[in-house]
């Protein structure tokens, strides 16, 4: 096997590069991990095993705060997550199947733009938005702010997704005397639906985990988990913040789980 | 041909442009109501568009369609009593092969239970009654093109469109399905409109071919007519193997027309209408309608060398170079009386061309 010498794996170094990179990537996550389940009030000295930090976040002086900010961001992502989805699949049907339109590439542009758009500049003019409007921050600007940014994440892997399927299946099921709307419904849709959960669980992520436009939208008293974790963090970083972080740590890695499982099936099929 | 058979889709000067491309110019075709019809020709031909356009997946340009008599051109696909049968098969992945036939007439407003048991049926048709239950995946190519084919049959189609359907399978396949093509449609009734680049499948299954070439119908007619009497390059070339040797019409008169190739050689074959003496053409000889006899005194006659020979299984070609003329295939089959007229390379040979081999061609 003359190749395996051309393989990347035989470069020099190459195995020490990647520990580095997974090393600055995941020793912190580790740390702060580990240290969610130290019995020590301090956050630097190990002092044994102990799940008292946990306890503390939904029993401690701060628990109902949290759990509120807690109730708050859940369903905040879940709203924001589905309508979002909903929203950039219509987008992504209209881009890719609508044919040619006027300003058709402008939309696509458009559409994943902000992705690129520095956060705190959509913070800025989401608030200056919400102001020239006149309307009183609270759940429902976090809501409709976290609807918006949410739309290209969700648009991303559906409109990967939708570029995979070919335009002979609706073609074939309007052969098959299905209307457009049937097509849509009976063939393209369950063919998108893996992109879809995938774009659903982005979405839920992104709004869950979101901070800064969330901390200039919301209104006085109203926090979801990370604007609670930092207006905690700003008093002094004690271990409860650590175990809250690592649940939100364990609920993004299940739903990056299921979302890498549910493409894994689909390509099984 | 019967003159009462009714025609079932009517292509009346049917235009498709694509900006500056003319993909389709001016084609006119009648397809008459249960036939075998191929529309034959190389890629870029429009044959495919002429299909889509049949189905509605292509708007005309300019022109009609009309199916039975009735105006189709303006309905979208799905108010088109015609299916079709993709190239690549477009099966709904996520639906079993039952759910796939009987989509069509689901859609058509069949309770569930009555279009499943029509799509059974079709499917016991195809041989395939045992997979019904089966995702598509887990199909081999040829049981996946049988699948495609129940689901268009099923809603009982006044027209069943292919879109060479048989060309991602593999040869001994390929032939299989083509016979059993040509019997689904003689069973069914039902007019096949097929879509080939591949001459010897229209040839073995059509009832008639439109040769199509360039956005144009070149010929049309049953195989035999096509493959005989070719009326002009194109088609004498794309059809099977010719020879195809420039000539100088020297003599004519209502019968016959004597021709001239390089060298001098002379070759009388049948007039045609458009000839002129002393206007260039072509002629199409076939290597399977020419022999080889070793020369002799006698002179004349089309006198050449054996180049060499070329064992293909069932037959011997043989390429000949005449004295200083053009040179020539020719073939003999791989049998007593065939292996006879073959000669080693270096023979000196006279090329003899059975009656009415030489199509002259003046376009």
């Amino acid at each position: 096997m003359a190749m395996r010498r051309y393989d990347l794996r035989h470069y020099p170094s190459f195995k020490a590069v990647t520990l580095l990179c997974l090393f600055v990537l995941y020793a912190p996550l580790l740390v702060v991990t580990a240290y969610s389940f130290n019995a020590s009030a301090s956050i630097t000295n190990w002092e044994g095993l102990s799940l008292r930090w946990y306890v503390e976040v939904f029993t401690g002086a701060d628990s109902d705060k949290f759990k509120s900010a807690a109730r708050n961001s859940f369903v905040i992502a879940l709203v924001a997550a589905t309508v979002s989805t909903a929203m950039a699949t219509f987008a992504a049907t209209a881009l890719l199947r609508g044919g040619q339109f006027r300003l058709r590439m402008l939309s696509f542009g458009l559409i994943s733009l902000p992705l690129m758009v520095p956060e705190i500049v959509t913070a800025v003019a989401t608030l200056i938005f919400f102001n020239a409007i006149g309307v009183d921050r609270g759940l429902l600007t976090i809501l409709l702010a976290h609807i918006a940014f949410c739309i290209p994440f969700a648009y991303l892997p559906i409109s990967a997704r939708m570029q995979g399927i070919e335009a002979t299946y609706e073609q074939a099921a309007m052969d098959l005397y299905a209307t457009r709307a049937k097509a849509f419904g009976r063939v393209l849709l369950p063919l998108m639906m893996p992109g879809i959960l995938s774009g659903w669980l982005l979405a839920f992520i992104v709004s869950l985990d979101d901070f800064i436009i969330t901390n200039f939208v919301k209104g006085a008293g109203v926090e979801t988990l990370p604007t609670a974790i930092f207006g905690a963090v700003k008093q002094g970083i004690k271990p409860n913040i650590m175990a809250i972080s690592t649940m939100l740590l364990g609920v993004s890695v299940v739903m990056v789980t299921l979302s890498w499982l549910i493409s894994q099936r689909d390509t099984n099929k | 041909m019967q003159p009462d058979r009714p025609i079932a889709v009517d292509i009346r000067d049917a235009v498709k442009t694509y900006g500056d491309f003319t993909a389709l110019n001016h084609v006119s075709l009648a397809i008459e109501d249960n036939e075998f019809f191929t529309l034959l020709g190389p890629s870029g031909c429009g044959k495919t568009t002429l299909l889509r356009m049949i189905a509605g997946f292509e708007d005309v340009s300019a022109g009609d369609i009309l199916l039975f008599g009735q105006p189709i051109a303006n309905l979208p696909p799905y108010q088109r009593p015609v299916n079709t049968v993709f190239q690549n098969y477009a099966l709904f992945p996520h639906m079993s092969v039952l759910e796939n036939v009987s989509f069509g007439l689901e859609m058509l407003g069949q309770s569930k239970a009555q279009a499943r048991g029509r799509a059974a049926e079709v499917l016991d048709m195809v041989q395939l009654a045992q997979f019904a239950a089966r995702k598509p995946a887990q199909l081999s190519g040829g049981q996946q093109q049988r699948v495609a084919l129940a689901r268009a049959l099923a809603p009982q189609p006044k027209v069943l469109l292919l879109d060479e359907p048989l060309s991602a399978l593999d040869l001994k396949l390929r032939k299989a399905m083509q016979l059993e093509l040509k019997h689904l449609q003689r069973e069914t009734g039902i007019t096949f409109i097929f879509v080939t680049h591949d001459q010897e499948e229209a040839l073995t299954m059509s009832d008639r071919i439109a040769v199509m070439s360039a956005g144009q119908v070149q010929q049309l007619g049953q195989a035999r007519d096509i493959y005989e009497r070719p009326v002009n390059r194109f088609v004498a070339d794309f059809i099977g193997d010719t020879n195809l040797i420039e000539v100088v019409v020297t003599q004519l008169d209502t019968a016959h027309a004597s021709c001239q190739m390089a060298g001098g050689h002379v070759l009388q074959c049948q007039a045609v209408t458009g000839a002129q003496v002393g206007a260039k053409a072509h002629l199409s000889l076939r290597p399977e309608r020419l022999f080889l006899t070793k020369a002799d005194a006698a002179p004349g006659g089309l006198r050449g060398r054996v180049r060499e020979n070329i064992f293909i299984g069932t037959d011997i070609t043989t390429i000949v170079a005449l004295d200083q003329g053009p040179s020539f295939t020719i073939r003999a089959s791989n049998s007593a009386r065939g292996n006879a007229r073959v000669f080693e390379p270096g023979t000196d040979v006279v090329i003899n061309a059975e009656q009415g081999a030489g199509r002259l061609l003046v376009s």
